[in-house]
């Protein structure tokens, strides 16, 4: 519904009449921030020819494309906008968002809601004035009897999601907040209908739809950081979606879905994309970059009749390879099951709200039968028996159970935005508030992912600037941190022509006065040390002068701090890596952890988090690589960098931007906050029964009181939700 | 006394009025993209109509 809607706006605006001779097709864009770039991105996808408008949606990232029939490929499109400089790609079909029209009911049912209340609280505030002075009898009925008018039709309409959850959950023989959220709003409405008939001034109306009302913000709140969850998602599932370029039996070549891909087929990659399925290499070598599975940083050389794994990226040369596998089959796929196996303990996960949601529902039914059997039992009559019941439980409705929680967690996941985190999974601050062990991966994580050159300072502007100039042909990590570190002087790299690329060896260029080379030691003529073998570049120049170039991959620069101030607050760190042993050690010992394991596989990194969890710790995983989405989610929270594989990413509950580590704290301490902030608000809902339910209880509750309590409470705990945006969140403890 | 009869059904229908307007509003997605309708008021140049 969702996906029609948008299609239809997008031929509205364009000015044609909706017509079944169109395509939309949804391209997920990323990089989109403001203004500029939606512009952009509209302008060059109407400039493509073939298509009729585009229209950039700048909340979920996606823009809706409506094409001519047979006009436009996706790839043209994904083209045209790398052009301009946006990374984007197809959404799979199939996967159109029922929360987005699930959304539009919500905000329907609370506009509704909205209206009824307001109307009815004008006409219970005219009456409650009409008590002061002199209001006629008769008039007093006729305001009820309006109020009943608007209230019947807004209570049966905007109640249905809290009936239908009731009505699931009395199936089910359980009890959630909805039951006596329902008992309540239904008591409360017949009772006061029953009431207006025969004239008498206890008349609930207002009560119960501004009850509906509030309840229903709390739930939107909550549904609309939800579906943002979901479709932060869904966006990183679309990038698996991927094409293969297949060499056909004639020779041509046909860009097919990944899906499509059988063992057999000949595939060619090339420098600079992703290997679709786990293949063997038939001609051709190349560096392949397999950080995403390994969380080795180095390019691995491969040649042929070497296999290569799906998720890795080609970085130098260009493969023709054979495919061993399905995409349902491949390495990707494997670990993809391996987290869906993790991600099931995880789902039964109770949130704060729905604990709290057991203790009080059946407290306020109980207290609403013990009010209605003991003014029975006093002989006062049904009547007022019932009424009385009633007050109890509209006094007792758990406004702030259903208000506050969700309010918490929307400015929560606000101020995490503010500082670059974006967080994922609904519930997942309250998880991250109860961790006590963090264990990070290393390549990625604790580092930066990328190698950096160390010896800068040993190098003349001269050699950098031409080491760079060969560099910038290259795709290799190595080659770029070059480049990266002769843009940081401030050196001009100026592309040198004819760069040819030796894959798992250098580059090479022949000018007038000679051969240029920039390469591995061997390459190079150089004697390889074995201390640096792997890690270094040589360049050497026609003249024969050799310059060396060593590369690391450092720590985060805030590494070593943040780790310490998590030691001194009390968690417990571990390093798991799937890197070499004394890759690790060096690592660890640079950022202070103790305790640290290395060449890990994915399952041993779950294992290990599993003993954690058996010996009764709550584990927040840190990590980035594919091999680390398993454990990911595995771990009672999880975190990624913005750097991290799109599985990952998809795994992790939030997700921080930048180069530093520091959110890590930022969102533990967001995490703690937003906890307090809940447990105080279940705090002032219950001081809040504590003053208004005896009253309730004994009869004294008037309408007035009732909507006086109400609105108060809810204020309340809405005010104190808000106080978390801007609090100074002191120490970590 | 008789005023009522006039400022209720008045009162009411406006509030009607407020309502069809708001349903209206969310019918036509002017509520599915909030942040890039910020940055279109800024625009300028009218919409496209190719």
């Amino acid at each position: 519904m969702a996906e029609t809607l948008s299609a239809t706006t997008v031929r509205e605006l364009a000015g044609d009449a909706p017509s079944s001779d169109t395509r939309a097709l949804t391209l997920v864009v990323e990089g989109m921030h403001c203004g500029n770039c939606m512009r952009k991105v509209e302008r060059t996808l109407q400039a493509v020819p073939g298509v009729v408008a585009a229209r950039v949606n700048l909340s979920n990232g996606r823009a809706h494309v409506t094409t001519s029939p047979n006009g436009v490929e996706l790839d043209t499109l994904v083209e045209a906008l790398r052009g301009v400089g946006f990374k984007s790609y197809g959404l799979v079909e199939g996967t159109a968002p029922a929360h987005v029209a699930h959304d539009a009911a919500y905000l329907r049912r609370l506009g509704v809601a909205g209206f009824a209340a307001s109307n009815i609280m004008l006409m219970s505030v005219a009456v409650w004035a009409g008590i002061a002075s002199d209001m006629d009898a008769s008039l007093k009925t006729l305001f009820h009897w309006l109020s009943a008018l608007v209230a019947i039709p807004a209570v049966a309409y905007a109640g249905q999601p809290f009936f239908q959850s009731a009505a699931r959950a009395l199936r089910a023989r359980q009890l959630n907040m909805d039951v006596p959220i329902s008992l309540g709003v239904t008591l409360a409405t017949g009772m006061s209908l029953y009431q207006t008939m025969r004239g008498s001034d206890q008349v609930y109306f207002d009560a119960a739809v501004s009850l509906l009302f509030f309840l229903l913000i709390g739930r939107y709140l909550d549904m609309a950081m939800r579906s943002r969850a979901s479709s932060a998602a869904q966006n990183l599932l679309g990038l698996r979606a991927t094409a293969a370029t297949v060499v056909l039996p004639d020779g041509t070549t046909q860009r097919l879905p990944t899906r499509d891909v059988v063992p057999g087929m000949r595939i060619l990659v090339a420098a600079g994309e992703r290997i679709p399925v786990d293949a063997r290499v038939r001609s051709g070598t190349a560096d392949v970059d397999e950080s995403l599975i390994t969380g080795e940083s180095r390019p691995r050389h491969v040649e042929v009749g070497d296999t290569v794994y799906s998720g890795a990226i080609s970085v130098t040369g260009t493969l023709e390879t054979e495919a061993l596998a399905r995409e349902e089959n491949t390495l990707l796929a494997d670990i993809s099951r391996l987290m869906g196996v993790a991600e099931q303990a995880r789902g039964r996960y109770v949130r704060l709200a729905d604990r709290a949601a057991r203790l009080y529902a059946p407290a306020v039914h109980l207290l609403g039968l013990g009010t209605f059997v003991g003014w029975m039992l006093l002989g006062h009559g049904w009547e007022p028996a019932l009424t009385a019941a009633v007050a109890v439980l509209i006094i007792t409705c758990p406004c702030a159970l259903a208000l506050a929680v969700p309010a918490v967690q929307v400015v929560a996941s606000g101020r995490l935005f503010r500082s670059g985190i974006i967080l994922k999974a609904a519930d997942g601050l309250e998880r991250m508030a109860e961790v006590d062990t963090i264990v990070f991966d290393k390549t990625g994580t604790l580092t930066l992912g990328e190698p950096r050159l160390v010896n800068g300072a040993n190098i003349d502007d001269a050699t950098l600037g031409r080491a760079a100039g060969l560099a910038i042909a290259s795709r290799h990590p190595y080659a770029r941190a070059v480049v990266a570190a002769a843009k940081a002087r401030g050196l001009a790299a100026a592309p040198v022509p004819d760069v040819a690329e030796v894959a798992g060896a250098g580059l090479r260029h022949v000018g007038i006065v000679g051969e240029t080379r920039l390469g591995s030691a061997s390459f190079c003529g150089e004697s390889d040390s074995i201390a640096d073998s792997g890690s270094t570049l040589w360049l050497r120049t026609a003249d024969g002068h050799a310059t060396a170039f060593h590369f690391t991959d450092p720590l985060r620069e805030d590494a070593a701090s943040v780790i310490i101030r998590l030691s001194n607050a009390g968690f417990h760190v571990e390093i798991l890596s799937g890197d070499g042993r004394a890759a690790v050690a060096e690592a660890a010992g640079a950022a202070g952890v103790t305790y640290w394991q290395a060449e890990l596989k994915p399952a041993d990194k779950i294992a290990r988090i599993d003993q954690l969890k058996a010996e009764g710790r709550k584990v927040l995983m840190v990590g980035d690589g594919l091999n680390d989405a398993p454990a990911l989610a595995a771990g009672h929270a999880s975190l990624s960098p913005a750097t991290a594989a799109d599985i990952s990413q998809t795994a992790a509950d939030a997700v921080f931007q930048g180069e530093r580590l520091a959110p890590v704290i930022d969102v533990l301490l967001v995490a703690h906050g937003a906890r307090r902030r809940a447990l105080e608000n279940f705090g002032i809902a219950i001081g809040y029964n504590f003053i208004f339910v005896p009253l309730a209880v004994i009869g004294l509750a008037t309408p007035l009181i009732a909507a006086i309590a109400m609105s108060a409470s809810s204020i309340a705990v809405t005010a104190n939700a808000l106080r978390l945006s801007r609090q100074r969140l002191g120490r970590l403890t | 006394m008789t005023a009522l009869a006039w400022t209720i059904p008045i009162a009411l229908f406006l509030g009607g009025l407020g309502l069809a307007g708001f349903l209206w509003s969310l019918r036509s997605g002017q509520y599915d993209d909030l942040d890039g309708a910020s940055w279109r008021a800024l625009d300028d140049e009218p919409p496209e109509r190719s």
